[in-house]
């Protein structure tokens, strides 16, 4: 098989489970509606809509880590993942599926947040579907490998929001800025490089944190 | 031979010459700033130890990236004991940065200050790297976990940079600058004195833990064959 046919089976394979189980999609939609009503109980009455704004990126970012944390449970229950790294393909492959996977349920997610938001707090526009879309991208690369290391330690699910905030500060930073300042383009610039250097440090590095 | 034995001791004592003496000038022999007066000498502390913070973390993933190069476990010890090197540096600048914040504007934490808030980000980022590291079993998984996240490190150093200069765009918007006038030439030379000490003090804590470490781990070894 090609390498993108190990992609797309493993990915594939990921969809199905979901699909099956309903374990994780579910819960990502609630928890994001749920912190959009708990935000408006947070926000003075009189704030502005860019606080608003700053506020859907915490909730995209802490719904991403709802998914993370759940991105490995499966293989690791099952002991899945000894039997994925022997298998004959690329170790990285693992990791792009898994990504992508993880990016399918955040952005199934996001479809509901947005709407939801633009009807409780402000309207959406296309910057600031760019500006998700590439957001996505970074946490997705960086929450699967780090959802990996996560899942090889005691601390687990304690472990990721740990190794990942930090991590999504400069997301963070790209995604309002997008969202709030009077010209959006080089936070859209600056996401995409962090999407670019992560993704390919990630990609490059996954072998090393699955292999034993 | 004498050097070879006792690089520590060595390391140590040519530190603390360094620093007193950088110290001592600092306070009595470079002129106050034109802006900030005696105040400013925190400077002669405060950057040398940040900058020593970084030189620790870059040291650490360069140790990293031969961990996963060529597999030699003592790397790992090595990429670990940088970091932990750099950790104690960043903390120190956080403590400094925020001493001098508090004489210069009057509060002791201010977001318009690029450099503390990186540390911060960078405090936390390699707080999670301990957490990683005790977390886990010992062997060569958690060895590459570490050495990963600790290549991370240095790639989220400009980037995390890049994006408070960003942030400050929609956050502050005024920004202000501390750069007054060019450094003067005595500052500089009094400078390059507290770096250096600063650097070989972070060299020679390095080279002690790590003596430690590894006595520590030959006992334990030792230990287990007699048992």
């Amino acid at each position: 098989m090609t390498y993108f046919g190990d992609v797309a089976a493993l990915a594939r394979k990921d969809i199905l489970l979901e699909l099956r189980s309903r374990d994780t999609l579910p819960a990502m939609l609630l928890f994001v509606v749920s912190t959009l009503v708990v935000f408006h109980f947070a926000l003075p009455s009189d704030s502005s809509d860019l606080a608003a704004g700053g506020l859907l990126w915490v909730a995209i970012v802490f719904t991403a880590l709802l998914g993370l944390t759940r991105a490995f449970a499966a293989e690791r229950e099952q002991r899945l993942l000894d039997g994925l790294v022997l298998a004959p393909c690329d170790r990285s492959a693992i990791w792009l599926a898994k990504g992508a996977s993880v990016m399918a349920f955040l952005l199934l997610a996001e479809a509901v947040a947005l709407p939801a938001f633009a009807l409780f707090f402000a309207p959406v526009d296309a910057t600031l579907v760019a500006a998700v879309l590439l957001a996505d991208i970074g946490i997705a690369a960086v929450g699967t490998l780090l959802a990996a290391m996560a899942a090889a330690s005691r601390a687990r699910e304690l472990l990721l929001p740990l190794l990942f905030l930090p991590l999504a500060i400069p997301v963070i930073v790209g995604g309002v800025g997008a969202t709030v300042a009077e010209e959006p383009a080089r936070y859209l610039g600056f996401l995409a490089l962090y999407d670019l250097l992560f993704a390919i440090l990630s990609w490059a590095s996954f072998e090393y944190v699955v292999t034993e | 031979m004498w050097l070879r034995n006792n690089r520590g001791v060595a390391l140590a004592s040519t530190a603390a010459l360094l620093l007193l003496g950088g110290i001592s000038l600092a306070f009595f022999w470079v002129p106050d700033d034109v802006d900030q007066g005696f105040s400013q000498r925190i400077f002669y502390i405060h950057v040398p130890v940040a900058l020593t913070a970084y030189a620790c973390f870059g040291w650490g993933a360069w140790k990293a990236l031969r961990l996963l190069w060529t597999r030699e476990v003592r790397y790992d010890l090595e990429s670990y004991t940088a970091v932990h090197m750099g950790v104690i540096f960043g903390i120190l600048t956080l403590v400094t940065g925020s001493i001098w914040a508090r004489i210069s504007w009057g509060v002791w934490w201010s977001w318009g200050e690029r450099q503390l808030v990186l540390f911060l980000v960078l405090f936390l980022f390699y707080s999670a790297y301990f957490m990683l590291r005790y977390s886990t079993e010992p062997g060569p998984r958690r060895e590459r976990m570490s050495a990963v996240y600790a290549l991370f490190g240095v790639v989220l150093i400009p980037v995390s940079f890049l994006a408070i200069r960003l942030a400050e765009g929609f956050i502050h918007p005024t920004v202000f600058t501390r750069d007054g006038p060019q450094m003067a030439g005595s500052m500089f030379f009094v400078f390059c004195v507290c770096l250096a000490g600063t650097l070989t003090l972070a060299g020679a804590l390095y080279a002690n833990e790590l003596l430690g470490k590894r006595v520590d781990a030959s006992l334990r070894e030792l230990e287990e064959a007699l048992a």
